[in-house]
C-alpha cells in the first residue's frame, strides 16, 4: 500500500521536493525583478515554506503507538540523518552560530568543536545499544535497565527540565524570525511559530516530525550555503570557498591593529543586547586558563550532545542496529556541512565590513557614509544595529560600531549586496532551523510524560486511544507553556542552548552510558548518579550566576565540568555499596550489546 | 549455547577494543590538540595557521571519518561473531 512504496519512493519525493524548492527560488527572484516589494517576498518565503511542513505533518497522521512514538522504526539511514540534523541545528546554530564566531573569535569555535566531537561520543557510546533495547524514550531506558519507578521519574525530570531549557530558546527564535519576516509583533510572532510547530508534530508525532524534519533539513542547508557561495565568489575565494579562505584570516589579522579592535567602546550601547566588536579572531591566549576554557567548553558540549534525550530518540526510528549507527554518522556529515560553513561565513562577513579595498566595508568610512546605507538603516530601525559618533571625528571606528550577534547571518546577505530573495531564504533557513529542533524538542518532554509518566507509571491500562490523546494534550500544554516563557525573553538564545547540554551532561551521561557498559551499575548508584549529579550542576549553576563568581574560569555555560565528576562518583560509589544487579539484568545488558536478535522490549509496549 | 555465549564474549571484547581506539581519537582531537592552539597556529597549513584550522575543520573532517571508519570496522566485527543482525533487516 501507500506505506511500503512511500519508503521506497523517499529519494524521488525529496528530490522532487528540492527541485519544487528551488523552482520557487527561482520564481521570487523574478518576483523580485519585476519589481515585488522584499517584504512581500519575505512573506511568501515563510508562509510558503510553513505551508509545506503542515501538509506533510497533515498526510502523516496517525493512531498506532509505534508510528506516533518511533515512526513505526522503518526510517532509513541517510534520511534519519537529515532528520537529525535539523533536529540538531537549532535556531543558535543557524543564526547564532556565525555571529558568535564573529565576534567570539577563536574563543568561541569551541562549540563548533563540540558540537560536532559529541556525534563519536553517540555512536561509540550509546545509539547503537539504545536502538537494541528497543525503548520509546530516554527514560524508557532508565526505567527499564535500572528497574523501579524512581529510576524512571527522576529521568523524566532531567529530561523535562533539559528540554524545556532548550525549547524555550527555539520558540524565541522561531518568534524573532516570524516577527521580522511578516512584520507583527514579537509576541504574535512568538504564537505563529507555535502554530507551525504543533501542525508538524500534534497529528503525526514522531512519524511526522521525521518527514517534516527532513523537509526543513533541505531548506535550511540550501539557505545557509547560499549566500556563503554567492558572497565568496563575489571577493573571489572560488566556488567553494572553506579551503581558500586561510588568506582571509590572514588578511583580518594583518587589518586588526590597523583598526584597533580590542579598544574599548567610548559611549555605551545605545540599545541593550548590541555590542561592539573587541575580540581577535584568531587570538587564542597563551594562557592555562584560556586553554582550560576552550576545553571544558567543548567537553560540556560533547558530553550534553550525547545525553541529549531528543537526538538520542532519533535513533529509536531506524529498523535495525546497524542502520541507527548509519544514521549516526550521516547525522554527523550533514550537521558538518553546516558547521564547518558557519566559520567561513564569519570570516567572509567581518572581512567586506574591515576591507578597505572592498566596496561593503563601513569602518573607516564616513559616519555619514555609512548611515546612509540601506542595510544599517534597515537594522538600525528595528534596534539590532547602531552606528555612533564616540571621538567625534566624523569617521567610523571599530568601537563605534554597534552589532546584535545573531543578525550577522540574517544580515550577510544585505552586506554583501546580495539580492533580496537571498535574505528571504535565509529568514526560510532560520525558521526551518529553529522550528524542527521546537518540534523535536516538544515531542521529546511530551512523550517522556505520556509514555513513561502517565502510561508507566500513573495508569498502565490506558488503551492505545487514551495513550494518544493524552500525548497530544501535553503536546500543545507543553508547547503554550513553552511559548509563553519564550515571550518573556529571559536568557538569550546561547545562553539558554549551553545550559540545556550542561543540565543533561551533568545528570544523564553517566548514568546513560554506565547503563550499557557496566553491568555492575544498579538502580541505587543510578538514582545517586542522576539526583547528585544533576543536583551539583543546578546548585553551582545558581551559585555563579547570581553572584558572579565562579571556581577554576567555570562560568554558567560551563556548570557540567562540575555535575558530571559529580555524578560519575556517586554512581560508582553507591553502585558498589550496593548489592549487584541480578542475573536478569546482567543478561539484558549482555542482549543489549549483541546488534542481533530481537529488541529488549516488545515492539509495541 | 557455551560457544554462542563465547562468540558474544569474544564479539564484546572487539567492540570494545575498537571503541577505546576511537575515544583516544576522538579526545586527541576534540581536546588535546586544541590545548595547544597557539603553538600550532606557528604552522602554515593551506594557508591556516594550524591551530585555528584545525577548529574550524581539521578536527570536524576527522569526527567525520572516524565515524564511518568506525562502523565499517564494526560491520566486520559483527559479521565474523553471525551477529551482524542482518536477518532482521527490511
Amino acid at each position: 500500500m501507500f506505506k511500503g512504496n512511500f519508503i521506497e519512493n523517499l529519494p524521488k519525493i525529496y528530490g522532487f521536493y528540492t527541485g519544487g524548492f528551488v523552482v520557487f527560488i527561482i520564481l521570487m527572484a523574478i518576483l523580485e525583478q519585476i519589481g515585488v516589494g522584499a517584504d512581500t517576498i519575505g512573506i511568501l518565503f515563510v508562509i510558503f515554506t510553513v505551508a509545506i511542513y503542515a501538509g506533510i505533518g497533515w498526510l502523516s497522521r496517525t493512531m498506532q503507538v509505534s508510528a506516533y512514538y518511533v515512526a513505526g522504526r522503518e526510517v532509513p539511514p541517510v534520511f534519519n540523518g537529515m532528520a537529525t540534523a535539523a533536529d540538531w541545528m537549532s535556531g543558535a546554530s543557524f543564526v547564532a552560530l556565525a555571529g558568535g564566531i564573529y565576534f567570539g573569535g577563536h574563543g568561541y569555535l569551541a562549540f563548533v568543536v563540540g558540537w560536532t566531537g559529541g556525534y563519536v561520543l553517540v555512536n561509540s557510546l550509546l545509539a547503537p545499544y539504545l536502538r537494541k533495547f528497543g525503548c520509546y524514550t530516554v527514560p524508557d531506558f532508565i526505567g527499564t535497565r535500572y528497574g523501579g519507578n524512581w529510576a524512571r521519574l527522576v529521568a523524566v525530570i532531567i529530561l523535562v527540565v533539559t528540554s524545556f531549557t532548550y525549547v524555550t530558546a527555539q520558540i524565541n527564535a522561531t518568534g524573532t524570525i516570524a516577527a521580522r519576516a511578516l512584520h507583527i509583533p514579537f509576541e504574535v510572532g512568538v504564537w505563529f511559530g507555535l502554530l507551525g510547530i504543533l501542525l508538524c508534530s500534534m497529528l503525526g508525532g514522531m512519524r511526522a516530525v521525521t518527514w517534516t524534519q527532513v523537509a526543513q533539513y533541505i531548506v535550511l542547508i540550501v539557505a545557509y550555503l547560499t549566500p556563503v557561495i554567492w558572497m565568496s565568489n563575489k571577493q573571489g575565494f572560488g566556488i567553494i570557498p572553506h579551503f581558500t579562505y586561510g588568506e582571509a584570516v590572514a588578511r583580518i589579522s594583518e587589518l586588526e591593529p590597523l583598526l584597533a579592535v580590542g579598544a574599548a567602546a567610548i559611549e555605551k550601547a545605545p540599545s541593550a543586547g548590541i555590542k561592539i566588536l573587541t575580540s581577535l579572531h584568531n587570538g587564542p591566549e597563551d594562557s592555562v586558563l584560556y586553554n582550560w576554557k576552550f576545553v571544558t567548553l567543548a567537553l560540556c558540549m560533547m558530553a550534553g550532545t550525547a545525553s541529549l534525550p531528543h537526538i538520542l530518540m532519533r535513533y529509536f526510528t531506524t529498523p535495525t542496529v546497524r542502520s541507527a549507527r548509519r544514521s549516526v554518522s550521516w547525522s554527523l556529515f550533514f550537521i558538518f556541512l553546516l558547521y564547518f560553513t558557519a566559520p567561513a561565513l564569519a570570516t567572509l562577513t567581518k572581512l567586506q565590513l574591515f576591507d578597505p579595498n572592498l566596496a561593503t566595508a563601513v569602518i573607516g568610512k564616513s559616519i555619514e557614509h555609512v548611515q546612509n546605507l540601506e542595510w544599517i538603516k534597515q537594522w538600525t530601525s528595528v534596534g539590532m544595529l547602531a552606528v555612533t559618533d564616540g571621538n567625534k571625528d566624523g569617521i567610523l571606528q571599530i568601537n563605534e560600531f554597534f552589532m546584535r550577534p545573531d543578525i550577522v547571518v540574517l544580515a550577510t546577505p544585505e552586506i554583501a549586496g546580495l539580492p533580496y530573495v537571498i535574505s528571504g531564504l535565509v529568514a526560510a533557513g532560520g525558521m526551518a532551523a529553529a522550528m524542527s529542533t521546537a518540534d523535536g524538542l516538544l515531542l521529546a518532554i511530551a512523550n517522556a510524560l505520556s509514555h513513561d509518566l502517565y502510561y508507566k507509571i500513573i495508569d498502565p491500562k490506558a488503551d492505545t486511544a487514551r495513550r494518544l490523546i493524552v500525548a497530544r494534550v501535553l503536546l500543545i500544554v507543553i508547547g503554550a507553556l513553552g511559548a509563553i516563557v519564550a515571550s518573556f525573553q529571559l536568557t538569550g538564545i546561547l545562553g539558554a542552548v549551553a545550559w540545556a547540554f550542561c543540565f543533561a551532561c551533568s545528570g544523564l551521561f553517566f548514568p546513560l552510558v554506565l547503563g550499557v557498559w557496566w553491568k555492575r551499575a544498579t538502580t541505587a548508584g543510578a538514582l545517586a548518579g542522576m539526583i547528585l549529579g544533576f543536583g551539583a550542576g543546578s546548585i553551582y549553576l545558581w551559585w555563579t550566576y547570581t553572584t558572579g563568581e565562579m571556581w577554576f574560569g567555570l562560568d554558567h555555560l560551563r556548570f557540567g565540568i562540575i555535575g558530571m565528576p559529580v555524578s560519575l562518583v556517586a554512581m560508582v560509589v553507591v553502585s558498589l555499596m550496593t548489592p549487584a544487579p541480578d542475573e536478569e539484568v546482567q543478561q539484558m545488558v549482555d542482549n543489549t550489546r549483541d546488534p542481533s536478535g530481537a529488541t529488549i522490549l516488545e515492539a509495541s509496549h | 549455547m557455551s560457544d554462542s555465549s563465547g562468540q558474544r564474549t569474544r564479539h564484546w571484547e572487539r567492540t570494545r577494543n575498537l571503541t577505546v581506539i576511537v575515544l583516544v581519537v576522538w579526545f586527541v582531537f576534540s581536546l588535546l590538540v586544541h590545548w595547544f592552539a597557539n603553538s600550532l597556529n606557528g604552522v602554515s597549513f593551506i594557508g591556516f595557521p594550524l591551530g585555528y584550522y584545525l577548529a574550524v575543520q581539521g578536527s570536524l573532517i576527522i569526527f567525520v571519518l572516524l565515524i564511518f571508519y568506525q562502523n565499517w570496522q564494526q560491520d566486520k566485527i559483527d559479521s565474523d561473531a553471525g551477529l551482524s543482525g542482518d536477518e532482521t533487516e527490511g
